[in-house]
């Protein structure tokens, strides 16, 4: 495992960075891929699959178990990978990490463990129009179960959720705030420590879905100063199955746990049991280890690149296909926000996402078509879906460019 | 894979100007279709004559496929009887869902969408219309709701 990552290569050569993700070199119907759907789930540099590989292969068995040499090995690794984790999003300590099988987990998570127990009728938790359903249906089933109410703060037409619109959609009954960091569907990044600051001053905690935000920019969860911070391995260079929830230690001290089982225990007998320190608290049963591994690994490939300068190179790539992309005739960009993380949904007015999806697919070009579950953005703009082309560590310019072609074989096919 | 074979001209055209696309007012049974996926929607409302489906409608928004589908189905089953309707959407699911599967003759324009099925995700836009048609129909076969 490198467990000393050096910082800033510069300057960031992508084509060399291409070169460290084996996938990247397969062809797709005859044509070389163009991976352009990294926000949906990014692809593993051979550091991550060998450092996963060799866990499985030498160092596999349970951990905080047993006094043997493997299990002591395994545990070490685990909680190794933990350390990285924290240290990337600094977070202030390894109690406040969390490992869960993703964002959708950690959100799940807070919701039933945090949220269910405090929750009183008529209490509101305040999301905003740009959400993921997975930081909105956990919170709709926490209403249903507590009598509580589902807000949505609103956006403008670019997509923009300023702290205003939070502010003003917030009332002496809000308790929780929960809001995406980064727009999966628009790209939009939110004010995040601004909306923590504001949500804290009027008594309510944030949750704050990173899921979009950790692979591409700096995250200091002490800065941002949020309660709970969910993010996933697999939109970071990760596997998938395995992601994290960093919350503020005296908010995890006072939740129960939410499934119960091995790791989670300090004693049980059949009429009570005491439950663990933070964070085992929260790891019921025999975790995805292979996958703390993978994502301690892909950490340290990001912090071997630089997370700084892997964004500046996507956004400067935003810019460019930004650029590019408006030339396209009857092509609209959706999602227009002047803080952005390269993630560029559009339409193309007389074909449908769809067959846009399949189209460009044929050419080798893999973009994410569909309404990115988040139905209530594609219901705001008015469409029933869009093409989304995201961009990572790894995207060349050139494949804007094939972009750029294989939409002009769609306006062909479709003439 | 060639996508001329999936976006025929008949396909296209059918996009481009939907046949017997609107709605029928009053009607004897109607039914929704939605495909999540994609956020296809479809709306057909149709009338019956004894056995007959003597005239239908469509409308709705989607990609090519499911909006040539449909329009090419509602031509085709247009003044058709239940069970001649049955016997299409039998032929129609084989084309579309088994890859060696012969296109049978009497398909006519249908068969043009026989090149889906080396789309593998893309059956699911092929075949919504058949599947809102025939919900319309099981409506109508009801009790509570013939006359």
């Amino acid at each position: 495992m490198n467990t000393n990552p050096t910082r800033a290569i510069l300057p960031y050569d992508a084509a060399l960075v291409w070169r460290d993700f084996p996938l990247l070199r397969r062809e797709v119907n005859g044509k070389p891929l163009v991976y352009l759907d990294s926000a949906a789930s990014s692809q593993r540099p051979a550091s991550v699959i060998a450092a996963v590989d060799r866990y499985e292969t030498y160092h596999h068995a349970n951990v905080h178990r047993g006094v043997h040499r493997l299990s002591q090995e395994a545990t070490d690794l685990f909680e190794h990978a933990r350390e990285r984790v924290r240290a990337f999003v600094n977070a202030a300590s390894t109690r406040e990490v969390i490992f869960t099988r993703g964002t959708t987990e950690s959100i799940n998570l807070v919701a039933q463990s945090y949220a269910r127990p405090r929750l009183q009728p008529g209490d509101e938790i305040l999301l905003t129009a740009l959400e993921h359903h997975a930081n909105i249906v956990p919170w709709q089933i926490v209403a249903g179960q507590t009598g509580a109410m589902v807000k949505a703060a609103p956006m403008d037409r670019r997509g923009v959720v300023s702290l205003d619109d939070i502010a003003r959609s917030m009332t002496e009954r809000t308790r929780i705030v929960a809001c995406a960091h980064v727009s999966n569907a628009l790209g939009t990044v939110l004010p995040i420590a601004e909306i923590v600051k504001h949500a804290h001053a009027r008594g309510a905690v944030v949750l704050v879905d990173g899921a979009q935000a950790v692979p591409h920019q700096r995250v200091d969860i002490q800065a941002l100063n949020a309660d709970f911070y969910a993010f996933s391995a697999h939109k970071m260079y990760g596997p998938t199955g395995i992601g994290a929830l960093i919350g503020r230690e005296s908010l995890l001290e006072s939740m129960p746990p939410w499934q119960g089982g091995g790791d989670m225990i300090l004693t049980v007998s059949f009429e009570k049991s005491t439950f663990n320190a933070l964070p085992f608290k929260f790891e019921a049963g025999t975790p995805n280890i292979s996958g703390a591994v993978g994502m301690g690994a892909a950490v340290d490939y990001i912090e071997k690149l630089g997370i700084e300068n892997i964004h500046a190179h996507e956004q400067r790539l935003l810019a460019i296909a930004t650029d590019k992309l408006s030339r396209v005739p009857g092509l609209e960009i959706i999602g227009t926000a002047p803080d952005k993380a390269a993630v560029i949904s559009f339409t193309i007015e007389g074909i449908h996402p769809h067959d846009l999806g399949t189209i460009l697919d044929a050419q080798g070009v893999a973009v994410r078509t569909g309404h990115h579950c988040a139905m209530p953005v594609m219901e705001f703009f008015n469409v029933p879906a869009t093409a989304r082309a995201s961009f990572a560590c790894y995207s060349r310019e050139s494949e804007i460019d094939a972009l750029v072609a294989a939409l002009a074989k769609a306006r062909e096919v479709f003439s | 894979m060639d996508l001329k074979d999936l976006y025929r001209e008949v396909i296209l055209d059918h996009n481009k100007s939907p046949r017997l696309f609107g709605r029928l007012d009053p009607a004897d049974s109607a039914a929704d279709g939605h495909n999540p996926l994609c956020g296809d929607r479809l709306h057909i409302t149709l009338r019956l004559h004894g056995e007959r489906v003597s005239d239908l409608r469509f409308e709705g928004k989607g990609c090519a496929i499911s909006v040539a589908s449909a329009s090419l189905m509602c031509e085709a089953v247009k003044g058709r009887k239940r069970a001649e309707i049955a016997h299409l959407f039998h032929e129609i699911h084989e084309v579309l869902t088994k890859h060696d599967a012969p296109v049978p003759e009497d398909l006519g324009k249908l068969a043009a969408l026989s090149g889906v099925r080396d789309f593998p995700v893309r059956v699911k836009c092929a075949s919504l219309a058949w599947h809102t048609l025939n919900a319309a129909l099981e409506r109508s076969a009801e009790p509570a709701k013939t006359e």
